[in-house]
This record gives C-alpha cells, structure tokens and sequence, in this order.
C-alpha cells in the first residue's frame, strides 16, 4: 500500500533526452529494430525518388518484360517501363503524397498516412465520448460503429470508390471510415480505465467542461497504445490499397502504384512470372516491417512493467 | 482448550528442529536483474527465529523486507537471485539448492500468508476444495479425513458458521473472513515457519484487531515460528516478542520489542518512533517529527552508513565505514540488541532536539469554539446519497421488482465553523468518501441540504457557480493517480490558475514557484514529470494544486493513507501549516484515528453511513464515548508494548448496506446493548437521539449520557499520563 521512491533525476527531460529514451527503447528490442530499419528503408528509398529514379517511372523505354540484368535491375514490365524505377516511386502515393482531385497540387504524406490519421481522428473523438460518458451515448455509439465493422473491408471500399469515383481523397475517406470503428474502440476501452484516476476526479472538481477532461487530460496518456496501433493500420492501409489496385480500383494512373503493379503483371504470370515478385516482396516488407515495429514496441513498453 | 486432532507430523517436527533456530538469515544479500544491471534490493540481513517465537521485520516501503521472505520461500521471480549469504531452515541449507531439492526441503513446512488473501485464494474452486486440497497434496490422506480436519480448523479460527464457509467461494467473504481462511490453510499442515507478509494491512481496523488476536492465540497453541512482516509499529507491539528493523535493504537494529520501543539505539529506529501518531498522547504533546530527507533508490545508495545523510549524529566515520550489525549490551535482564552503528552507545534518545531546518509546525492555538460567531463555512442538513442498485432477476430487468438502493450515507448533519480542521474518521464502506464526494459535487445528494458561504449546493458539480467551485477543492489519496503523468507539476498546479483567473497570466509562474515553496519543494520542481517524484513529493504537489485557487475550504481524502509513516508525519505538519498560513478550512477522512488525533479539531465518527459521534478532539478520544468509537479506540494498534489498552471486538461483520439495520445501524454489533433496559430493543427499532454532552460534543446513542460516562477510558499508558 506505501508508495515505493522511483529514480530520481533532478532536471527535466529535454526533448533530445525523450528521443534518446524512445530510441533506447526501440533498440532494445531486436524485433523492434528490424521492423524500424525495414519501414526507414522504404520511406528513404521514397524520400529519394522525388528527386531521383534510375529511369523515369512511366516511360516506355525498353524492351518488355525482360529479366533483371545490367541496365534494368529489376526487369521490366509489360510496357518495357523500369520496375525499379516503378518501385521506388510507387512508395510515393503511399507514404509521401497526395494528389489534390481537380488540380496538379499535391500534399505532403501519403494516402496511408492521411487515411490512418483521419481514422484516429474520428475513432478517438467517438471512442472517449463513448467512454467518457457513457450511458447512452456509449450505447448509441458503440452499436453505430458495430454496425459499421459488421461490413466486410473489401465490400466498403467498392461502394466509397464506384460512389465517388477513383480518386486519392476517396481511398484516405476509405480508409479513415474502415479504420474508425477499431480505434474507437481501443480509444473508449483506455478512456474507461484513465477515467477511473484521481486526476480526472480533480478535474471534475475544477469544474472543467468534458472536452477539456476529454482532450487535454484523458487523450495525453492513451498515446502508447493509440501509437502501436496506429501504426499496424497503416500496416493494413497499405496492404488495402495493394488489393484496391489489384482490383482495378485503386489510385488513378499514371502515379506507379504497387497493387496496380501486381495485378498488371498477373495478366502476364504465364510467361513472365518475374512481374509481380517485385512488387509483392515491396508490399509484404514494408507491412511486415510495421508489424514488427508496432511489435517490438509494444513489448518493450510492457517487459518492465509490473 | 481445543485439543489439536493428534497429528504424526508434529511429533517429527520436534524431533527434527532441536533446540536451535528454526530459521536462520546470516548476511543474505538479494538482488534483481534489471535491464542495464541489477539491482542490490537485500544488501544484508541477519535474524534468526525460535519455535514458538514470532519475529517482528519492520520498515518502510522499499526497504526489502517483502524480498527477504521470498528469498525464504524461493518467490523471487526469473530475474531475481540470492547473491550473498546464508538461509538455514530446521538446519538446512536453502540457498544454492535446486527447485526440486527445495521443494522436498521446505515440504509442508514453511507457509506463507500474504497481504491480499485473493492472492492465496482461487477464485474459482470452493473453499473447501481448496483447503482440503492443502492436505490431500501434501499429505496424501483421504479426502473426508481432509474435511474434517479442514472444519476443525476453521472453528479454530472462529469462523463463524464453518460448515457453510467450506461451501462458498472466496468472493462470498468478506475481507476479515478470507484472511481467516488463509492462515487456516496456512496452519493445516502445522508448519515450522508461518511467514505473514502484512497480513492485516488491507483490513480494517476492527477486522485487523480480530485477526491479531487471532494469531497472538494460534501462535501459542501450535508454537509455530512466525515471521512477521509489516510496517506498522503498533501491530509490532501487539504481536511479536522479537522485531528487526530494517532500512534500505539493511537490518539495522534488533532486539526484544521491550527493548527497541523502551530503548531503540538506532537513530533510525527513535525516528521512527517518533513520528509515529499515538493514541495515548494528548494534543499539545502530539507533534510528529519527520525524519529529513528522503530514502535513497536501491542503485544510489551512499557508500558508508546507509542512514548517514538523513542522521542527525553523522560524523566523518559514518560517511566512510559501513558499519556491521553487532550486539550491544541492553542492561535490562539477558536480552541482547543488536545494531547497525558505529556510535549507538552514546545516542541517548531523551537528549534529542528537533533540529532547526525540520519542518514543524508553529504550536497552532486552537480556535476558541465560542469565537465562531456568524454563518458557518459549511453546513449539512439531513443528508442523504442513495445508489440505485439493478437488481439481476428478470422482474428487475424489467422495472417491476422492488427499487433497492444501496444506502451509502443516511441523515448526515453538521456544522463546521471557519477556519478549524474536522476529522471523519470511519471504515471502509461507513459512506466518508461518499459524503465528501457529495459535498464537492462529484455525486448528487438524494435528500437534504447543504450550504455553503450561505449558497445552497445541493447539487452536482456541474450547476455550480464557477465561483463557488473555486472555494472548495480537495486533496485525492493516492499520490501516483493523483497527477496526469503527461503533464509537468508547474502546468498542473497553474492550471486551476489559469482557469479561476486568479492570478494574471504573466504572474503565474511566479505564484506557482511561490505555492512551491510553501510546499518546501524548490522552483526547480517547476519541470518536473511526476514519474520523477516520490509519493511523498506527489501528494505536496496534489495539496499545492488544490491551494492553487486559494479555495476557503479543502476537502482531503485519506491524504496520507499511501505513504510511508515518516513521509505521512511530513505531510501532516504540511497540512497544518498551510492551514495556519491560509486560513483554509481543512476537512480530513482517515481511518486511523491515532492520525486523526493531534491533527483535527473536531472528529465525527461514522459507521455504516450514520454518524455515530461528532465533537472537540479531546472529547471524542475520552469518556463518554459511543460504543462504536469506544471499539474503534480498542482496536487500534498503539506502537507502545507497556500502553494498556481495553480489549473491546466487535462480533460478526459490517452490515451490508443494501439492508442495513433498523433504528441505529450499530445495534447488531453494539457490545453495550445490554446495558439498556430489554437488552436494547429500543435499538433495532428506533432512531437513537442526539447527546448533548456540551461544547459541541453529540453523541448518538440511546443509552443515556450518565451510563456513557461511567465507562472507563479505553487507554491508560503508564508512562504518559494525560
């Protein structure tokens, strides 16, 4: 019951000292490294194909479907285009950037990344209502979002794209919508929880209104878990957009998309099973990669706890 | 005299202990493995116990002494290791042997009773499953043998209705009952050793009080050896005949209880003695003097005496040599004490004078009960907070069964006068936390009234005006949740400022590094993440946040309920300068009511939702008492073997407070019913009156004042008189 003295240190952690700490922690873990290097591998191979490719990305320059060999690395594809070249900037819709409808502007962070960030907003905002309040606004909200999930992924990103055509803001909608229902949840299951603490009862007796308690004291303190998680969906997010392009329904040319990639170079497997390797290993190693990272982290952030 | 059923093992047990100890630690160091290192938890402990004996380990938190006794029982957990030293049982090495050969060693003879009965209780098997299961294990006898024995022993215990009790589940208990149970099954296989690790800490008062006596009267009629590890003294002195002291992973001092609460010669030990709140003591002399300083974390402890930067008699010797545990002469018959300093010979405890930077508080002159004149800050009429409960039947689900609430606080009234501290003292479920939840609001009142500054509140939070929120404020108990880890202590304490606008934006900082050092902690706490402070630092923080607003009145739940006793002294000095200093208005729940004590002004005593008494301190702790706070007073544990004390139990359980009793709810377990005319059935039927026993004292009884105060005074100390 007596509260035991922790480590003291006397000056405040700067913030170079929490980065340090953070990556100490990462490095720790051996799962959590591998995944860490596998994503930083990608987003620097995207980074740099913004300003640089082998070859340009869309242009038909050689032969079709050849091997890898000297001037191609990774062959080519049924259109005689790079596929490293299609690789590398394949990264770019996903994790960089995102194009404006209507226009030739473009926003920094990928479709994933803005998808992922538009299901947190959402599933936080439902999920510490929901918790936070509860009663019938837990119930209204939960089952609203039950109904939700109760829909297959797949079957709801078919109605938002044929409903309002292919597009880069309707996959981010896509996928923020799909994403919303699990975070919420995770988001309500740790406001129930922090709710139950002494310093959300202080706050009561401040007189704080519900958003404050909400947003400023509750929301602060469920970052660890929201970060793992959110990390895993854009894991899914990316492994969506995979199938949408394979579907036929993904990103609109001419931007490389690696799904598209994959379910071209299907229509050539017979002859020219080397197509959709490339590709595929590109989707699996960065999904994996997440995993792993999301993973490690968060059994690292667990192992000294009691 | 229960003659216990002849038992085979017992007779072997005497054969196999001889007349030397049936436990010995020599030098045990324990450490754990942490990421980046270890961590030295144990850095040396020797004692040894008798049969028949029952050893005292006291200490406060972190100190090791919970490590000890896993080492004992091989509990240490993957990552934790015995490096030094020397386990011996019945003269047996335990240390370095394997898993298989320790479990053949220890057998059936080492038991272990920890603090939360859940943790030896499986909450899924009955409890007699469970117990019979302890001897068809390890003994191998049949199972109606096992059940026999397992009755037995629970009447042993005095548990009431056992054969019942064998039927249930652990949930189906209450706290007092499964503890019971636990050291029932602890002593079915007759151990050598009983290792209690704070057994009755999580119980209450009254409950505990049982509990000791109980294995006090098992100690003798199975002469067992116990270990008995807690850190409160007074149990201490109620329980054990021998106690080691231990600080910092060390055994500093041990001995007799006679001698080391007569005569401690560790500088530690008189510390502690000293800030721990007496029963016995009256106002004026009942200040608590805290020890300075903090306990050093496991991996920067100081190089030569462990205690040496918080002594008050350090020398250059203790900051250079570490000094060894060794007998020192005690002069009173043959017992030996031993202890942990290089000068313990000339520290004469008597001599001591607090020194000039400890934090005390001014010798407060309690305000004059007659000068209160005018509105008083806060008054309560009638009040009552009722929790609808659902029932689980299926007329319950529909609406059609009866309405049942439980009735967590019923016809509370008083009156508390500006500027003065009132103590609510009362166990768990008496309603205390509820009232002081209904009076800032965080719940609503189903009936009564309650003003305040002459505004009525008797409503939630939320409807209150923002000015009338910023005059009360309140203080929570557990110092770890009591801060959003998020959050630095500057931005949390300016936050109240910042929303009451009671300070300008650009002063705020300046006033928080001011209410900082009220606080006696220094401006560089301003960034501090709570995560880099101890509990003690926490809660200065929690009572300087709830100050932040410079509110009239403070509500504290069980403030120093979390801490550890030397830190609990700090905190209340605190307390009393910062009411001395702002005038505020204190209102105080505890359940220990030697805490209560030199603290309060007036003390209301609660029970099951009713307040039973309510008066001027001096009054409460003296005849006329109510019976309930005449039980509670017997019950306490008081860190003084010589202290006589009367030895009042209360039988049976708290009621539930779904169906509480009729008339005065105390009436099932009212030990002076018989004193009325009919055997008290005016009890069970009608609303007691009030007593007016004068100067605000209120008693609710029906027994009449003069009956009152023929009692005698539950406490006469030799050595203290009044």
């Amino acid at each position: 019951m007596s509260v035991a003295q922790p480590t003291l240190d006397t000056l405040a952690p700067s913030t170079r000292q929490r980065w340090r700490e953070n990556l100490q922690l990462v490095l720790a873990s051996r799962v959590a490294t591998i995944g860490l290097a596998l994503v930083l591998f990608w987003i620097i191979v995207g980074l740099v194909s913004l300003f640089w490719t082998p070859y340009p990305p869309n242009s038909s320059l050689f032969a079709q479907n050849q091997l890898p060999n000297s001037t191609n690395w990774l062959g080519t594809d049924h259109l005689g285009r790079d596929i490293l070249s299609r690789l590398m900037a394949g990264t770019q819709v996903i994790l960089l950037k995102t194009r404006l409808p209507n226009r030739d502007w473009v926003i920094p962070g990928g479709v994933a990344f803005w998808g992922v960030l538009g299901a947190l907003v959402f599933g936080s905002f439902l999920g510490l209502n929901a918790g936070y309040r509860g009663g019938w606004w837990d119930q209204v909200i939960m089952q609203a979002l039950d109904a939700l999930v109760a829909f297959p992924a797949i079957v709801l990103y078919l109605v938002i794209i044929t409903a309002f055509q292919r597009g880069d803001l309707v996959v981010i909608f896509a996928i923020a919508l799909t994403g919303t229902p699990g975070i919420a949840r995770l988001v309500r299951s740790l406001t129930l929880d922090i709710k139950t603490r002494d310093f959300i009862r202080a706050a009561e007796t401040r007189g704080e209104s519900a958003f404050y308690i909400m947003f400023r004291e509750i929301l602060p303190n469920a970052r660890g878990p929201l970060l793992v998680d959110a990390m895993l969906r854009v894991g899914y997010a990316i492994f969506a957009i995979g199938t949408l392009g394979f579907l036929g329904l993904g990103l609109p040319p001419p931007d490389p998309d690696w799904g598209s990639m994959v379910n071209d170079a299907r229509r050539y497997i017979f002859v020219f099973p080397w197509g959709v390797i490339p590709p595929s290993l590109a989707i699996a190693s960065l999904v994996v990669g997440l995993n792993l990272f999301a993973d490690g982290l968060r059994e690292e952030l667990a192992r000294y706890q009691k | 005299m229960q003659a216990p059923i002849a038992d085979p093992i017992q007779v072997n047990r005497a054969s196999i202990s001889g007349p030397g100890p049936v436990l010995k630690v020599d030098n045990l160091a324990v450490a754990y493995k942490v990421r980046g290192g270890e961590i030295e938890a144990v850095h040396e402990a020797s004692f040894e116990i008798y049969r028949g004996e029952s050893h005292g380990i006291v200490g406060e938190s972190g100190c090791g002494k919970s490590t000890v006794a896993w080492a004992i029982v091989n509990f240490l957990g993957p990552n934790g290791y015995v490096k030094r030293g020397s386990i011996t049982f019945l003269g047996q090495e335990l240390v370095g042997k394997s898993e298989e050969e320790l479990r053949q060693l220890r057998g059936d003879q080492i038991a272990m009773v920890f603090q939360d009965p859940m943790q030896a209780l499986n909450p899924s098997l009955r409890i007699g499953d469970q117990m019979a299961e302890v001897l068809t294990v390890h003994r191998g006898i049949s199972r109606e043998e096992a059940e026999a024995r397992c009755l037995h022993m629970l009447e042993r215990v005095y548990m009431p209705d056992p054969a019942n009790v064998l039927r249930r589940y652990p949930h189906q208990l209450s706290g007092g009952q499964q503890q019971r149970v636990v050291i029932a099954m602890a002593l079915l296989n007759n151990p050598a050793l009983l290792i209690m690790d704070e057994p009755t800490t999580a119980l209450d008062v009254t409950v505990e009080a049982a509990v000791l006596d109980l294995i006090a009267e098992l100690q003798r009629d199975f002469d067992t050896a116990i270990m008995f590890i807690t850190h409160n003294l007074g149990v201490v002195a109620r329980v054990c005949d021998k106690v080691g002291v231990m600080y910092a992973g060390e055994m500093v001092e041990r001995g007799t209880v006679e001698e080391i609460f007569s005569r401690p010669r560790h500088p530690y030990t008189q510390g502690l003695l000293r800030c721990v709140p007496r029963l016995g003591m009256n106002k004026a002399e009942s200040i608590l003097y805290p020890i300075r300083g903090r306990v050093p974390p496991p991996n920067a402890r100081p190089f030569g005496c462990v205690f040496a930067p918080r002594c008050d008699y350090a020398r250059e010797r203790c900051l250079q040599e570490k000094p060894r545990l060794r007998p020192v002469s005690a002069g009173v018959g043959e017992s030996v004490s031993e202890v942990r300093c290089h000068f313990a010979e000339e520290i004469d405890p008597d001599q001591w004078r607090p020194p000039l930077d400890l934090e005390l508080p001014i010798a407060a002159t309690p305000p004059a009960v007659s000068s209160n004149t005018g509105e008083p800050l806060l008054r309560i009429e009638g009040l009552r907070k009722y929790y609808r409960v659902q029932g689980n039947a299926l007329r319950d689900v529909l609406g059609l069964g009866a309405k049942r609430y439980v009735k967590a606080v019923e016809d509370v009234s008083l009156s508390v006068p500006k500027g003065i501290t009132l103590g609510i003292v009362g166990e768990s479920g008496c309603g205390k936390t509820t009232l002081v939840k209904t009076i800032i609001g965080l719940e609503e009142p189903s009936a009564g009234k309650m003003h305040f500054l002459g505004f009525d509140i008797t409503n939630g939070i939320n409807k209150r005006d923002v000015r009338l929120i910023q005059e009360m404020q309140m203080v929570f108990q557990n110092p770890d949740a009591t801060m959003n880890p998020t959050y630095t202590v500057g931005q949390q304490i300016a936050r109240p400022m910042l929303r009451f606008k009671t300070v300008p934006k650009h002063r705020v900082r300046e006033e928080v590094i001011r209410l900082l050092k009220a606080m006696r902690l220094d401006a560089s706490y301003y960034d501090r993440l709570p995560r880099q402070l101890s509990g003690g630092e926490k809660q200065r923080v929690g009572i300087a946040r709830a100050l932040a607003s410079r509110p009239d009145l403070i509500l504290c739940d069980e403030p120093v309920s979390a801490l550890d006793v030397s830190v609990q002294a700090a905190i209340l000095n605190l307390l009393l300068e910062v009411q001395r200093q702002f005038g505020t208005t204190l209102i105080f729940i505890a359940h220990d009511l030697s805490v209560v004590r030199f603290f309060s002004d007036y003390v209301a005593v609660m029970y099951l939702g009713q307040m039973m008494e309510i008066g001027p301190a001096e009054a409460i702790y003296a005849p006329p008492y109510h019976p309930y706070t005449e039980a509670l007073l017997s019950a306490v544990p008081i860190p003084d073997p010589k202290a006589q004390q009367k030895r009042i139990r209360l039988e049976g359980t708290v009621p539930s407070a779904l169906n509480p009793p009729g008339g005065c709810r105390f009436h099932t377990r009212c030990p002076r019913r018989h004193l009325l005319p009919d055997g008290g059935r005016v009890c069970e039927t009608e609303t007691p009156p009030w007593r007016d026993a004068g100067h605000g004292h209120r008693i609710f009884c029906h027994l009449p004042l003069e009956v009152l105060r023929t009692l005698d005074p539950v406490l006469t100390t030799p050595s203290h008189e009044a």
